[in-house]
């Protein structure tokens, strides 16, 4: 019956824990006991206190490290290496400062599609995204938010099955936000992907996912895990509620964590 | 004022002094002779010829030495970035090696290469080559990871992360060094010639002192410092210039 279940999911995470060994300090133990099953095709949003060990967890599932105890599959198989099956969107700039905003969407494409292909698929990405305009010029001389964008085209160009996203939209101004985040809904809707979408915002979480999951005060793991049961397009007014409820559950977590941070200065 | 009329002038009241002091008779003409006398054999020089001979032998000498150190320079420092065994050994030597003054191994060289070119250019391609090694080492040691890591979730890996994404993220580092190599190159190459049978800048300046033609000493003196300014300030600035803001690392000046 077991085993049966685990064919099922397409993303399976169990017990794992993940654990920095450092120099100086004693190790830092990020999380532990995650166990997380996810559909294909679901919109997970998740949640926490800045330094719960969020964008570790997504990079464990990108193939870039590995737990230091614990299982991950993915559709059954080890995640243990980077693939053309999932794609990152990362929180701070990635962006490849030696070419343009066009070299780098079309980076990850060279070996998949012929020169045309290349250039067609990365235009309607930077169309989206509203950057046509500069597709010539250098990372740094986009804003920080217009960086952002670059790499979320870039992300979506590789067209991966799973499409993970730390903070994709945290430099943007509100309105491209909410464009971007439609954007970003109906691409899912339209494609079937799976997308597992770190932010510090309850509203998007709520208006975007499936389900959310609210990890704890390190070392955590995950203390709220439900689904979203909303029609789409959601409306401020039927988010509300669920809001309210949220921000309770993640105050009490920002408050252990700005505690702790008190004690310590203190204790000097 | 411009920076222009800054240098003119600058240069202006420096002859006038120079001058001065000559006219003052402190020292013998012979030991320092007049801007004018100093003019008429750079003068004579380039009219027969001789020193563009010279300057041209220079130069061949350079660039043989300084491509041969890049090369050598670039794969020592990608061996030295990518193997840790390698780095805590042979990485060390280079570093004390880079503390050798050139000069050092012209004596070595004439033992091993005789006094003729084959001699500078080895000195030359030792002066530029460790400090190529070092910047290259420290280039590719200083990728920020986040690039590779960007670059590993995009499909490259291997030889492709390393053509596509390090060498690139490199370049930087990379140009210093050459701007680097190429200064210690220029130096290196002055010693070698110095002590070698020429043609050359350096061999036509200690043939000119032996003979005690002061005049031409200060002359080859003067070009050797305005070749190098010029070499530096046209070609490698320049160079390093227009890549640090094409990588987005050069800082806003106000
Ligand atoms: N390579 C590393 N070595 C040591 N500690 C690390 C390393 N990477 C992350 N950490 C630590 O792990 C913890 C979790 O980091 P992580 O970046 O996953 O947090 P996060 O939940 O994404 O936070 P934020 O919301 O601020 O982005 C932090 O305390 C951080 O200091
Ligand atoms: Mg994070």
């Amino acid at each position: 019956m077991y085993v049966q279940e685990e064919n099922s999911v397409y993303l399976s995470i169990s017990d794992i824990s993940k654990t920095f060994q450092q120099d100086k300090n004693p190790p830092l133990s990020v999380f532990h006991d995650i166990n997380i099953a996810i559909q294909q095709g679901e919109f997970v949003s998740l949640l926490g206190p800045s330094g719960c060990g969020k964008s570790t967890l997504l990079s464990i599932i990108a193939g870039l490290s590995r737990p230091s105890t614990g299982k991950i599959l993915l559709e059954n198989k080890a995640i243990t290496a980077p693939g053309p099956d999932k794609s990152m969107v990362f929180q701070e700039s990635a962006l490849f400062p030696w070419m343009t905003v066009n070299e780098n969407v079309t980076f990850p494409l060279r070996k998949k599609m012929n020169k045309k292909e290349r250039a067609q698929s990365a235009a309607s990405y930077l169309k989206m995204v509203h950057l046509s305009k500069f597709a010539d010029h250098y990372p740094h001389e986009l804003s920080g938010g217009m960086q952002q964008r670059v790499s979320i085209a870039r992300a979506l160009a590789m067209n991966a099955k799973l499409l993970l996203m730390d903070e994709p939209f945290g430099a943007l101004d509100e309105q491209t936000r909410i464009i971007l985040q439609e954007e970003l809904e109906r691409i899912w809707l339209e494609t079937e992907k799976t997308i597992i979408f770190v932010t510090h915002s309850i509203r998007e979480a709520i208006k975007l996912s499936d389900r959310v999951i609210i990890m704890g005060a390190r070392p955590g793991t995950v203390i709220s895990d439900f689904k979203v049961d909303l029609p789409r397009p959601r409306l401020q007014q039927d988010m509300a509620e669920l809001e309210e409820e949220v921000l309770k559950i993640l105050k009490v977590e920002i408050d252990k964590v700005m505690k702790e941070e008190l004690q310590y200065a203190g204790s000097d | 004022m411009p920076v222009a009329i800054k240098r003119i002038l600058f240069f202006f009241i420096l002859i006038l002094l120079w001058q001065g002091i000559v006219i003052a008779g402190i020292w013998p003409e012979s030991m320092i002779p007049a801007p004018l006398s100093v003019a008429k054999e750079l003068y004579l020089g380039f009219k027969d010829m001789t020193l563009v001979w010279d300057i041209l032998a220079s130069f061949r000498h350079l660039f043989i030495g300084l491509a041969c150190s890049l090369v050598i320079g670039t794969i020592l420092g990608v061996l030295l970035a990518n193997n840790k065994t390698l780095d805590e050994t042979l990485g060390s030597m280079i570093l004390a090696l880079q503390s050798v003054p050139s000069i050092v191994w012209v004596p070595l060289a004439i033992i091993w290469f005789g006094f003729g070119e084959a001699s500078i250019i080895f000195v030359v391609i030792i002066g530029g080559t460790f400090v190529m090694t070092m910047n290259m080492r420290i280039g590719i040691k200083n990728v920020p990871p986040i690039y590779l890591k960007a670059a590993r979730t995009m499909g490259s890996n291997g030889v492709d992360l390393f053509f596509k994404v390090i060498v690139p993220a490199a370049i930087p580092y990379a140009v210093t060094g050459v701007k680097l190599a190429w200064a210690f190159s220029w130096r290196a190459l002055m010693a070698a010639e110095l002590l070698s049978t020429g043609p050359g800048l350096g061999y036509t300046l200690s043939y000119a002192s032996d003979f005690n033609n002061m005049s031409l000493v200060i002359g080859i003196i003067i070009i050797i410092g305005v070749i190098g300014s010029v070499v530096d300030q046209l070609v490698f600035q320049r160079i390093e210039k227009s890549v640090l803001k094409r990588w987005g690392l050069e800082e806003e000046v106000a």
